[in-house]
């Protein structure tokens, strides 16, 4: 059979996601936000929900998410997203709202945006892009950063003497009596992808039921920020952010 | 036994050669350009070894700027 011959409509297995839209992105090669963008893309279209789907992207490598995904979108300045995505939903509380933020935007300046969010079971969804790095201002240290992780601004190495430990918010979030479901997933292999998709679901399910606040971090590569290339900064993060960033659900408690 | 046979379409402008897809493909189908470039200057993938295809779309899903079409067909 000739590759003619197979590319008809009918045979389709795998496309860009419609509510994708044409305009290339603007991320690195080989950068995770992309594989993350379609997740979102694909789920909302599958739920039908393209409609009222409100999403906040506040500063960040994801601040432009607002031109390649044909949704709502609404701008949040540094950290705030989750306070932005508290007044869209209770405004409108039949719309799906959720975040989409980085870790320097959730982990460091919305720290408290993000945790009295969750602490009062906004319903919410909140997708969270843990890269170890602040990626969009040139790869500096991050509260998520590993020990001994090389940074722009530690070249020796996070010390937890000096700059304290990684913080695992994900971890801290799960304690909430909040927040519903919070999960870890990481998009770097095929069957990851399929898992960090049902995730993305269930959080945007949750939000539109009215359980509480979803968190789905996703534990993802910077591989310009790391100075590697994108097949070895995965296996740089197999190797290293999972021991400190376990992949799993750690709260599911949505039969509220 | 039933046969797959899979086929990719790779849209070479939006493609940022990143080599994720080729480390992803199972029969190594793919490769990336070893000279030529697309517009913006990537040396963009391409189906080095098309019949190899089992159209499991492993490429697809770990594409980062949504670049390939995966079909497949079930020869019987």
């Amino acid at each position: 059979m000739k590759p003619e011959d197979i590319k008809r409509s009918e045979n389709k297995v795998y496309c860009k996601p419609e509510l994708l839209n044409d305009t290339p992105m603007h991320y690195c090669p080989g950068c995770s936000h992309g594989v993350v963008h379609k997740l979102v893309s694909e789920v909302i279209k599958e739920m039908g929900a393209e409609h009222i789907a409100i999403g906040v992207a506040p500063v960040g490598c994801a601040v432009f998410a607002y031109s390649y995904i044909d949704i709502d979108w609404i701008e949040a300045a540094h950290g705030r997203a989750p306070a932005v995505a508290t007044g869209a939903k209770r405004l409108n509380p039949s719309r799906l709202v959720f975040t989409y933020q980085g870790d320097g935007d959730l982990a460091a300046i919305g720290t408290a945006e993000t945790i009295h969010a969750a602490n009062r079971g906004e319903n919410i969804a909140i997708i969270f892009i843990n890269n170890a790095i602040y990626g969009m201002t040139g790869g500096q240290m991050a509260p998520t950063t590993l020990e001994g992780q090389v940074t722009a601004t530690t070249p020796y190495g996070r010390r937890v003497d000096l700059n304290g430990y990684p913080l695992k918010i994900s971890n801290l979030l799960a304690q909430l009596p909040g927040t519903c479901y919070v999960t870890r997933q990481a998009v770097h292999t095929p069957a990851s992808v399929r898992k960090a998709k049902a995730a993305i679901r269930k959080a945007f399910e949750n939000s539109l039921a009215g359980h509480g606040t979803s968190v789905v971090e996703i534990v993802s590569t910077c591989n310009s920020g790391w100075k590697m290339s994108p097949a070895k900064s995965n296996e740089w993060m197999v190797e290293h952010m999972f021991p400190e960033y376990p992949l799993g659900d750690l709260k599911n408690d949505t039969e509220r | 036994m039933a046969k797959v046979i899979g086929a990719v379409e790779i849209n070479h402008e939006r493609c940022k050669g990143c080599d994720l897809c080729v480390v992803a493909c199972p029969t190594d189908v793919l490769s990336l350009q070893p000279k030529e470039v697309n517009n913006r200057g990537y040396h963009y993938a391409y189906t080095a070894n098309p019949e190899k295809c089992i159209g499991c779309a492993s490429c697809a899903l770990v594409c980062p700027d949504a670049c390939i079409e995966v079909y497949r067909v079930v020869e019987k």
